[in-house]
């Protein structure tokens, strides 16, 4: 028993945990802006997939990490734009919408892969992130790269500006009420937009954290479901950036025990406990669906000056 | 500027609006196939022939269809009730499972009544995958998107958990699977020397039953009645609940099927990777037919051809086989914009 | 010369065919507060949402203080002093008052909201207009009163210096409408100046200094309100047309419909019933009269099998019914005409066949073990529309390209074919031309002579006067005694519509008799 807590001390494990929870924070952040302006993004997993691919090849045809990372968001940008012409300016359903472009991103990076990657030899690696070690923490607990440290900051500039500043508040707005938003002057589309075109570009950075920092090359179905757990997070931290870090960090927690808690316990077999999170985020939406949590006027189209 | 339906649709439009969709198709695949340094109309034709060329390849395209006609009827089904139903993918292997489950000898049956029995197992395995996050829906008007979504991961990790554990096959070698099915279980080919199984005969029965069914049956006019005005429909007495129930079990159970068909028509046992996005291709197929069941075949041929064609065009020249993925996206998108310039009109 | 605060100028609004703002022009002077009264249709709505530029007149212009209104932008509209507070607030439930008010009001590139300057200039106007507020409570949780002054405040807090409100009472209990007129005094006092829009004669004639009627589309009447006669202004606001197709004695048979001090459970927005006594015999026409929201939809739930009561009995051919079923209903012989028909008559998609036999899926006539007997349907569907004489091209045609008066005839037809024992008509002439409207008339009328018990649901005055056997007014959950006709004391009944205290307690008098 002791060696199970023990565990819980050891470095690795916490390095493990930021590194797992890094690109859910990154994904579930886009997600949440996108769905506090009413916007279901369907498109995370594709998105997060050409984050991937998009930051790995910058860094493997010669330009510099953050470089890359900032050509990858603006990769997302551009997918979230598209998102938006169907989804907002076509009205169409954003289900179908985001299917789609998960379908079309994913396809895509693969398709870009290959091309640049041809045949069957082992994905080319770049050299990636390397653990930041803070000079005046010296804990061993706080070893993280770089990027972690960026989504966690991310993640309380998002929480201050939705709490604290006029855009927080008229994006909150927008995705509860958008015809009292109109009727007060702000303009809809344009917040929906923003906020699509945001939070696009911070789900390609989660991709983006996989391919150059949790490891370091690109392979074809990298993203492995997380957007769709990402997904899930957002409506575990019941559309708050605070609660929605402390849901990834726990699944993180859990992902990388659970590793490690096979070998005490033989009985179980791993895909149960791999199976949780997502029976938890099941059973949680319930109450909240109930109580109905959650802006108000998400995945309703808005139609200019309909009543 | 504002959009505001139009009233009628010019024919004109219509021919220019499809034509222009296949025009914008085509380009955009052009583009790919230059980018992979490939030459354009020789990659095309290689596409046509690959799918088309021969009789082994057409069987290959109607092979490769049957479980798409039937996935893709199985999310129109439930599209046309506003019922979401992203997890086909999960009914999928949950209809596979059952089959493999039942059909491996524990069931102590006469031949002919083997297969439709096990038919049905599977489609009742799917259906009820579906009927939890439906009513969830229905009664805690829970979102169906994610329930579903995330319900696919749970019956990918329960494949999984079964193949490596209790139903693992202890004469398979290397790749986990599950024990095979007893060979009374099989389907029957419909063309010899190619993998054509009579599960195209099944899935092409569906779409039939399910066209008729929804334009012919009370049952469907009551569906269709919900789907389109739900007050309506309360208010002329059609219980929403008995409607909700039966489209859940209905389209969970076509997807179940198509899992099952899967198993008893090619393979024999199921494996992790038994689908390849087989369920979300079904989403897309349903969009691109409208939601119209007697459509759905032709869509799920003319994807399969895409996959089979681009298989052939990546054989040839190196263009990879993703293309596939990316014109099907891409016609869906197409779509979509045709649909929405052919229904609105941009005013100032 | 005092400008005025606001002036309209001939404004005229058409929808397709029918004109919802004929010619409108008024004046509102500062710090006055204009009545402006007239019933459902009449135009008062369009006319505000065209103010506050969510529409665009087709003619005529608008100033504000004297500066010319620049048409259909909400921001402009507020940026010349115009507030709305509208009867379906637009409140987001899930923030707080602080945020409800502020949203909007700084420019979206401030990296900090200036809380508290808003809190304290909220908390100001507060106290100045007497509208007490929490600025931290989640507007959920608010009352419809405490969430009408938040609303209000919206405008204020936006320096609104005209401000307009609509049907502000409908939702308030008579202790939280005193307040708001306390307020509203307040504001006038302070210069700002409040067109109140209406039905409730009583209260607009103790608030305003003058009122103007609007009456299908055109502006009737404006008196000074202290000067005025109300049984004069309740005519004017109702009007009288001139059709009524005739009609024969019919004596009363046995009760078809009954409801015995029956309540009903409020949903969202639904005003409830409370201690509800109606009687409907066979043979006779019992008109529901009443302003919109004062209950009819409950009863209207009741009837059509949509809800059951909570207490009290409901007695349909003398069965009581404990549960609610549209089904059952329509199987014991009910026929029922809801007041929207493309909401609730029809699903507009289907073919005309389809909707003639959706109430009739029960029925081995047009359906075999599931399977639809189309010949059956169409040729049952055809019939109806000879008998009813339907304008279509044929039981193929999709059933929202009907005019309003053929739909109307195709769900009247549907429902009389079956001969039914009662029939609940809500609305049924709403929005139809005089021609169709006749036609409805006589349908029912004729159906009365073979011997339903209709329930006649209406807005219409006119309406009940030339169908009613009896009339009962239906005013803020209450029921009252049946008035029998065929002759009415018309006057008293428009009061009582409006809410009028002095009606109303004579009636209640009436009622204990």
């Amino acid at each position: 028993m002791s060696e199970a807590f023990g565990i819980l001390l050891t470095t690795t494990l916490w390095a493990a945990v930021l590194r797992i929870a890094t690109p859910l924070i990154f994904a579930m952040l886009g997600e949440l802006i996108c769905e506090r302006a009413g916007i279901v993004n369907l498109g995370i997993e594709g998105i997060m997939t050409v984050g991937a691919l998009t930051a790995w090849f910058c860094v493997h045809v010669g330009f510099g990490l953050w470089t890359a990372w900032l050509i990858a968001a603006f990769a997302g940008a551009c997918l979230g734009l598209f998102h938006g012409v169907f989804s907002i300016s076509m009205a169409q359903s954003q289900h179908v919408t985001g299917l789609g472009v998960t379908l079309l991103a994913t396809g895509l990076s693969s398709f870009v892969y290959r091309v640049a990657v041809p045949g069957n030899a082992s994905p080319p690696t770049v050299v990636a992130f390397t653990p930041l070690d803070l000079p005046w923490f010296d804990s061993p607990f706080l070893s993280a790269t770089p990027p972690s440290y960026l989504a966690i900051g991310l993640v309380a500039l998002a929480a201050y500006v939705l709490r604290f500043t006029p855009l927080g508040l008229a994006i909150r707005l927008v995705g509860e009420h958008p015809q009292g938003a109109q009727a007060q002057g702000l303009d809809v589309i344009a917040v929906r937009y923003g906020c699509l075109v945001v939070g696009s570009a911070l789900m390609a950075l989660g991709g983006a954290f996989l391919s150059t920092a949790a490891f370091n090359s690109f392979v074809i179905n990298m993203v492995q479901g997380r957007g769709w757990m990402a997904l899930a997070l957002v409506v575990f931290g019941a559309w708050r950036p605070g609660m929605a870090l402390l849901g990834a960090l726990l699944y993180a927690l859990f992902d990388a025990y659970q590793l490690r808690l096979q070998t005490l316990l033989p009985g179980i077999p791993y895909q149960v406990f791999l199976m949780l999170p997502y029976l938890f985020a099941i059973a949680v939406m319930v109450p909240m669906a109930r109580r109905a949590i959650g802006p108000h006027a998400l995945m309703t189209p808005f139609i200019k000056g309909e009543r | 500027m504002r959009i505001e339906p139009r009233d009628h649709r010019p024919a004109l439009l219509v021919v220019l609006g499809i034509s222009g969709a296949c025009l914008l198709m085509l380009l955009l695949g052009s583009l790919l196939i230059m980018s992979a340094r490939a030459p354009v109309w020789a990659s095309w034709l290689a596409l046509l022939k690959g799918a088309f060329g021969s009789r082994l390849a057409i069987s290959e395209v109607l092979t490769r269809s049957t479980p798409l006609i039937l996935t893709g009827l199985a999310c129109a089904v439930a599209f046309r009730a506003r019922l979401w139903n992203i997890g086909a993918e999960g009914q999928f292997y949950a209809g596979a499972l059952t089959v493999a489950a039942l059909g491996a000898g524990m069931l102590n049956l006469p031949a002919w009544l083997l297969v439709p029995v096990l038919l049905g197992a599977g489609a009742l395995g799917g259906g009820l995958y579906l009927l939890g996050p439906a009513m969830l829906k229905h009664w805690c008007n829970v979102d169906d998107v994610v329930t579903t979504l995330l319900l696919n991961f749970v019956m990918l990790l329960l494949v999984s958990l079964l193949i490596q554990g209790p139903m693992r096959d202890p004469m398979s070698m290397g790749w986990p699977q599950t024990e095979p099915v007893i060979d009374a279980v099989m389907l029957p080919k419909l063309m010899s020397q190619t993998r054509l199984h009579a599960g195209l005969a099944i899935a092409l029965g569906c779409a039939l039953l399910i066209a008729l069914v929804e334009s012919r049956s009370s049952f469907g006019l009551q569906r269709r009645a919900v789907g389109h005005n739900p007050s309506a429909a309360r208010f002329a007495g059609i219980s929403a609940t008995r409607i909700a129930i039966w489209t859940a079990l209905w389209s969970g159970g076509l997807a179940g099927l198509a899992g099952a068909v899967e198993v008893m028509g090619l393979r024999g046992y199921v494996t992790g990777d038994l689908s390849p996005g087989f369920g979300y291709t079904g989403v897309i197929i349903a969009m691109l037919a409208r939601l119209h069941p007697a459509v759905v075949p032709l869509a799920s041929f003319l994807v399969a051809a895409i996959f089979v064609g681009a298989d052939a065009m990546g054989r040839a020249f190196n263009v990879p086989s993703y293309i596939a993925d990316v014109m099907v996206a891409l016609s869906l998108f197409v779509m979509l914009a045709t649909s929405f310039v052919l229904t609105y009109r941009i005013r100032r | 010369m005092l400008s005025f605060a606001l002036a309209l100028h001939g404004i005229t609004k058409r929808f397709g065919s029918n004109v919802a703002n004929d010619d409108i022009s008024l004046q509102l002077h500062r710090g006055e507060v204009l009545g402006l009264l007239g019933e459902n249709g009449a135009g008062k709505t369009t006319l505000i949402n065209i103010l506050f530029g969510h529409y665009v007149a087709d003619t005529g212009h608008i100033e504000v203080f004297g500066q010319r209104l620049a048409a259909g932008s909400p921001r402009a509209a507020i940026g010349a002093g115009i507030g709305l507070v509208h009867q379906h607030f637009t409140l987001a439930p899930n923030l707080t008052v602080l945020d409800n008010v502020m949203a909007g009001t700084e420019s979206l590139w401030r990296p900090v909201s200036s809380r508290r300057k808003a809190r304290e200039k909220l908390h100001a106007l507060s106290l100045q207009f007497g509208l007490a507020v929490e600025p931290d409570a989640k507007v959920a949780r608010l009352s419809v009163g405490e969430r009408q002054r938040v609303e209000i405040l919206k405008s204020l807090y936006r320096g609104a210096r005209i401000l307009v409100l609509d049907e502000p009472t409908a939702v308030l209990t008579p202790i939280e409408a005193v307040s708001l007129f306390e307020a509203l005094g307040r504001m006038a006092a302070e210069g700002l100046s409040v067109i109140l829009i209406s039905h409730k004669l009583d209260e607009v004639l103790r608030v305003s200094g003058r009122v103007a009627i609007l009456r299908a589309g055109r502006v009737v009447a404006v008196r000074a309100a202290h000067s005025v006669d109300r049984s004069a202004l309740a005519e004017l606001m109702v009007g009288r047309r001139v059709l009524r197709p005739p009609r024969q004695e019919s004596r009363a048979g046995e009760p078809v419909l009954k409801l015995d001090k029956v309540d009903t459970r409020g949903g969202r927005g639904t005003r409830s019933l409370s201690g509800a006594d109606l009687v409907v015999p066979a043979r006779q026409i019992v008109a529901l009269v009443g302003v919109a929201g004062n209950g009819q939809r409950a009863v209207i739930d009741l009837a059509c099998g949509l809800a059951a009561p909570r207490a009290g009995i409901l007695e349909i051919n003398g069965r009581t019914i404990r549960r609610a079923s549209a089904a059952g209903m329509h199987a014991a012989r009910v026929a029922r005409i809801p007041e929207d028909r493309h909401e609730e008559g029809v699903v507009g998609d289907l073919r005309l066949w389809e909707n003639g036999i959706l109430e009739d899926l029960d029925d081995p006539r047009f359906v075999r073990l599931g399977w639809l007997r189309l010949r059956a349907a169409r040729t049952q569907t055809a019939r109806l529309i000879a008998d009813f004489d339907i304008r279509c091209t044929g039981t193929e045609q999709r059933t929202r390209l009907l005019s309003g008066g053929n739909m109307q005839k195709l769900i009247i037809g549907r429902g009389l074919d079956a001969e039914p024992r009662l029939i609940v008509a809500c609305q049924p002439t709403r929005g139809l031309d005089e021609g169709a409207l006749v036609d409805v008339h006589t349908r029912l009328l004729q159906a009365r002579q073979r011997g339903a018990g209709v329930l006649l649901i209406t807005e219409d005055l006119d309406e009940a006067l030339a169908l009613a056997d009896r009339i009962v007014v239906i005013q803020n959950g209450r029921v009252s005694a049946p008035m029998m006709g065929p002759r009415y004391d018309v006057q008293r009944i428009a009061l009582m519509m409006l809410g009028d205290s002095e009606t109303r307690a004579t009636s209640q008098l009436d009622h204990a008799h």
